[in-house]
């Protein structure tokens, strides 16, 4: 189908985008790579009255990379951090998360604050900026705030960003430690049934020291279980794995839908748990 | 309405539309180039794949208005002076093809991909074209059609 009529605005500056996006207030929403939010438009899902397209407002195209983290610009494409190796050093987790969303056309498009903003419980970027302690910073006409991913995923679809807020960075901090996204979807690109991303850090004798799992697709938005205690202080080679697994089970609430059963889920979600902290920690 | 001036396989055009016009739709039904196919509208099926300053991207998910005065590129560009381009010919040579719906997504999604990766291994070629489906070819041919694309192309750089 074809989107419904609305009204356009294409700003060029941050200023007059949150001027405007104040202005329309709640009937208006942010245009950016459009991955996400044509569809719904085509599906006539959503029917917004004013769309503020900021694919031309400076300043917003930045990647700045240093040893604290990464900040990305709200128009910086999937593709784009994919290929930067500087952020690819600074925080691999987030090239291995990008490779397994969507497909690489989707991600000449799609940006990452984007991603973020959208929400949606299966997506792997929420997880990634929640499982590192991230934040986003949203500007309006009355000043900026910069809100921690603990309390930026409100629920499924939903974001801290309020009618009027422009969303302009995230930052994804860096991690001393090794990381790991994994995810079984039905096919290559598609959104994930479940997925782990987890990041660990081991000592000398490469006892796990810190151990922390975010599960997509098991709750209105990614939840983050910090598995550190579970992992009792050994080496991975004999943590008691059972008690990792259910430690994140308790935590996660999946749902059934069209794709899989719950317990489906819970039981991917347990495989996929040991096999991301295995793998973060072999490196 | 808006004026906008695209520049499609190297010619300026103008087009008047509402914002809300798909860049497909614009490209099929306000400058009649039909080449570009619509499948699906949701960004899945990828038949709608076009280059937009030589990457590829859905042209059902982006507005005309928002790539004013951009350059794209669609099937109809992709021969040269009446000879069909390497991977064109690849495809027609291996039968990468049968009812051609899919043909000109999979056709730019491959020129892009192979300026990117000129000698790729199955697996890349896999992960190149998983956003482009195809109900006919069962891709075993697609894929062979990719390989030759990058012999051809080897032989005679452009
Ligand atoms: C076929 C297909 C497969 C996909 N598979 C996956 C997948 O496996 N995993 C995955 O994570 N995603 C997937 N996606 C979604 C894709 O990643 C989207 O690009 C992304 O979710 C949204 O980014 P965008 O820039 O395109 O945002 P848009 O579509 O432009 O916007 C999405 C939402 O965020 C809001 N928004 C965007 N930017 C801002 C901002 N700066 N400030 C305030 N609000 C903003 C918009 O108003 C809208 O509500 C898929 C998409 C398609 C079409
Ligand atoms: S028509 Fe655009 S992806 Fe199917
Ligand atoms: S050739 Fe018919 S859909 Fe691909």
């Amino acid at each position: 189908m074809k989107p419904p009529p609305f009204d356009y605005h294409a700003p060029t500056s941050v200023r007059e985008a949150v001027e405007v996006l104040a202005e329309v207030g709640a009937h208006g929403k942010v245009l950016a790579g459009g991955q996400s939010l044509i569809p719904l438009l085509n599906m006539r899902i959503a029917a917004p009255a004013h769309l503020v397209d900021i694919n031309r407002v400076a300043g917003l195209g930045e990647i700045r990379t240093d040893a604290t983290g990464v900040r990305v610009g709200a128009l910086v494409r999937h593709a784009a951090v994919e290929r930067s190796a500087a952020a690819s050093l600074a925080q691999p987790l987030l090239r291995q998360a990008l490779k397994l969303v969507a497909h690489p056309v989707i991600r000449n498009r799609g940006t990452i604050v984007g991603s973020l903003v959208h929400a949606d419980p299966a997506a792997e970027l929420p997880a990634v900026l929640a499982l590192l302690g991230g934040s986003v910073r949203l500007a309006s006409t009355t000043g900026e705030r910069e809100v921690a991913a603990a309390d930026f995923f409100t629920g499924p679809m939903e974001s801290a960003t309020r009618p009027g807020e422009l969303a302009v960075s995230a930052f994804f901090p860096a991690w001393d430690g090794g990381t790991k996204f994994l995810e079984v979807a039905r096919r290559h690109g598609d959104y994930a049934m479940a997925g782990v991303a987890a990041a660990v850090r081991l000592d000398e004798d490469l006892r796990v020291t810190a151990a922390k799992v975010a599960c997509v697709s098991v709750g209105p938005a990614p939840v983050v279980v910090d598995v550190t205690a579970a992992c009792g202080g050994r080496p991975v080679a004999s943590v008691e794995w059972g008690s990792v697994v259910a430690a994140v089970q308790d935590r996660i609430e999946p749902e059934a839908d069209i794709h899989a059963t719950a317990d489906y889920r819970r039981h991917l979600t347990g495989v996929l748990v040991e096999r991301a902290i295995k793998a973060a920690a072999d490196v | 309405m808006y004026d906008i001036t695209l520049i499609v396989n190297g010619v300026p055009r103008e087009a008047r539309v509402p914002a809300r016009r798909l860049l497909s739709d614009c490209l099929r039904h306000d400058l009649g180039l039909t080449g570009t196919h619509v499948g699906c509208e949701h960004g899945v099926c990828g038949a709608c794949t076009v280059l937009l300053d030589g990457e590829p991207v859905r042209s059902c998910l982006t507005f005309a208005v928002t790539v004013d005065g951009r350059e794209i590129t669609t099937v109809e560009g992709l021969a040269t002076g009446g000879r069909l381009s390497p991977v064109q010919r690849a495809f027609a040579e291996c039968h990468g093809l049968q009812c051609g719906f899919c043909t000109p997504g999979f056709l730019c999604t491959t020129t892009a991909f192979l300026r990117e990766n000129p000698a790729p291994t199955d697996e890349e070629v896999l992960e190149g074209i998983s956003g482009n489906l195809c109900r006919c070819t069962g891709y075993q041919n697609i894929v062979k059609s990719v390989h030759r694309a990058a012999e051809l192309l080897a032989e005679e750089p452009s």
